[in-house]
């Protein structure tokens, strides 16, 4: 069942679009605020609300890299592996963070709390290598850099 | 040095306020604009010169030229912003959102005023979180001052804008992708014709344009186009903004009249190579453009010269490459994006790019053979334009096609020594 504040985050948008499908995108990264991923049971409930089928939603969700359909840790970690922080050492700090975390690249540390995803590009290139976690970008990275980050979250 | 664009940004990268933005002279382009007939507005910017900043460099006036205008145009008419910068190595438009966010929405009203769009929606990417903040603050500000809404400044236009966050997909940067995205469905690219201009967001005339364009559309007006063009050291008119990444002293971002060379923005600007490192090569603007060499470092960073020295002036954003540094590896790099960024809608650009990663990653590994350079040098021409449904696929193949002809020596000795010589 979706909350009521879930309800109305989606109902807002609507009134943003000619149709209720055009808001699919919108409704999936809502639940997903809340909940940290779209699970089936939201898929079902949202095919409810937009009037478009499970399957189609399902679709949309999988084209797309940031909706998350399989639970995700407490926080998520982004590591840009796009050309210029490439150039830069991307590769080390992707070691560095998942032989710290102990997970690799694509998996949640045990504890729950960080899940490690690989992103495209975060438009940051003058301070490459880079991260985002959560909603936080980090540029410049190195392995002191990354300690830092990660004292932030609980 | 005029720099319209970056003129106002603040040293504390904080946004310039509305009030800091009016006072120098925002939203004056604006103001002169509903004074103006729509199809004038577009005039205007015709005789600018201003070119798609995005990558593709189209004509903005004449883009906006095929819209049905007047009584007769079917409404909701749509401007949509593609603010989903995704090109490896690009990171301007960021930058203008995140710290002048009322220049570019100053830049949507006017351009939605020139093509009697009703309705603007900015495509936002997801995780540009600061850019969503910055932007959704200003667009609250610009309703409160009745430059966004019902009857605008009292000329009688209305205008509604509203933010759309993406979800992720290089594909929707491709304009008629990026309208199935805000339609809600898969980002698949769709057939032309029809144009977009004609039926593009929900069936109804649509202009898609890149950030950085927007941004100097009411300047154009403000100032006019022969303003405009002076700004410029070539022919195409304006200035640009110019990016370096990878192993330059101090890589950055900087506004310089359109046509700047390419060395004088990789050594005045950029401070040269890193100590013990040399220039090997760059891709221009950004991931989906050809290598350019030593040889072409005066070329003026315009459209037309930039395409005369084998590559494409794209987002204006050089990725550089270094002597210690793997080419092969880079390129492996480069094609793994492409290839995990397809959106699978056509099999030559799904499974060509898979395999050439594929093909790649083995000679990084020591595991190639002198007949995967014929397969990967086979691939560039099947992969080139009219072969595939998009531009996507012609474009991930350009950096692979330079590095081939520039870089086919260290390509060969992956392959000879069966390891690669950098590790």
């Amino acid at each position: 069942m979706l909350t009521t504040e879930e309800r109305q985050e989606i109902e807002e948008k609507i009134a943003e679009y000619p149709n209720r499908q055009a808001v699919s995108i919108d409704a999936m990264l809502a639940v997903q605020r809340h909940r940290g991923w779209v699970s089936d049971e939201s898929l079902r409930d949202l095919s409810e609300v937009l009037g478009v089928s499970v399957a189609d939603l399902d679709g949309v969700a999988t084209f797309y890299n940031l909706i998350h359909r399989k639970p995700v840790g407490k926080h998520v970690a982004l590591i840009c592996d796009s050309v210029s922080c490439w150039l830069m050492g991307s590769d080390k700090v992707r070691d560095h963070l998942c032989a710290r975390l102990s997970t690799p690249l694509g998996g949640t540390t045990a504890d729950g709390r960080f899940t490690l995803l690989p992103i495209v590009c975060l438009g940051a290139c003058d301070h490459a290598p880079t991260m985002m976690i959560d909603d936080e970008l980090y540029e410049d990275l190195d392995e002191e850099r990354i300690e830092e980050a990660l004292t932030q979250y609980d | 040095m005029e720099k319209p664009l970056t003129g106002n940004f603040r040293s504390d990268k904080q946004a310039v306020s509305l009030e800091d933005y009016e006072r120098a002279g925002g939203y004056q382009g604006l103001h002169k604009a509903l004074t103006i007939a729509p199809a004038d507005v577009g005039e205007l910017v015709k005789k600018s010169g201003l070119r798609g900043r995005g990558g593709a460099g189209f004509p903005t006036g004449m883009k906006w030229s095929f819209v049905p205008m007047g009584k007769d145009a079917p409404h909701p008419k749509y401007l949509v912003v593609n603010a989903d910068e995704m090109e490896p190595g690009t990171f301007k438009d960021r930058a203008l959102m995140e710290r002048d966010p009322h220049q570019l929405i100053e830049g949507v009203i006017v351009a939605a005023y020139a093509i009697e769009a009703d309705i603007a929606y900015i495509f936002l990417r997801g995780e540009y979180v600061c850019s969503h903040d910055r932007l959704e603050r200003a667009l609250a500000e610009a309703k409160t001052k009745n430059y966004v809404g019902h009857n605008i400044l009292g000329s009688g236009y209305n205008l509604e804008i509203h933010l759309h966050v993406s979800a992720g997909r290089y594909i929707c940067g491709e304009e008629t992708a990026l309208l199935n995205a805000l339609e809600g469905k898969r980002a698949h690219p769709r057939t032309k014709p029809p144009f977009p201009q004609v039926s593009g967001l929900f069936g109804k005339p649509t202009i898609v344009q890149n950030v950085e364009t927007l941004c100097n559309v009411h300047h154009i007006v403000k100032n006019g186009p022969d303003w405009f063009r002076g700004l410029s050291k070539t022919e195409d008119g304006g200035t640009k903004l110019y990016g370096v990444s990878g192993k330059v002293k101090k890589p950055g971002l900087w506004e310089l009249p359109m046509g700047t060379p390419m060395r004088e923005i990789l050594e005045d600007h950029a401070g040269g190579m890193r100590d013990g490192l040399h220039f090997r090569g760059l891709l221009p603007g950004g991931a989906s453009t050809d290598f350019l060499i030593e040889e072409h470092l005066d070329t003026p960073m315009d459209y037309g010269n930039v395409q005369k020295a084998g590559s494409r002036l794209g987002t204006g954003t050089m990725v550089v490459l270094d002597d210690k540094t793997c080419p092969v590896g880079m390129v492996w790099n480069l094609e793994h994006f492409f290839a995990q960024e397809s959106c699978g809608w056509c099999t030559p650009c799904w499974s060509g790019l898979s395999w050439t990663e594929k093909i790649l990653l083995a000679m990084e590994q020591g595991k190639g053979s002198r007949q995967d350079l014929d397969t990967l040098t086979f691939q560039t021409k099947f992969l080139a334009p009219g072969n595939t449904f998009c531009a996507f696929a012609p474009g991930a193949v350009e950096p692979l096609q330079s590095a081939l002809k520039y870089f086919g020596d260290d390509f060969r000795k992956h392959v000879d020594e069966q390891r690669c010589p950098w590790k």
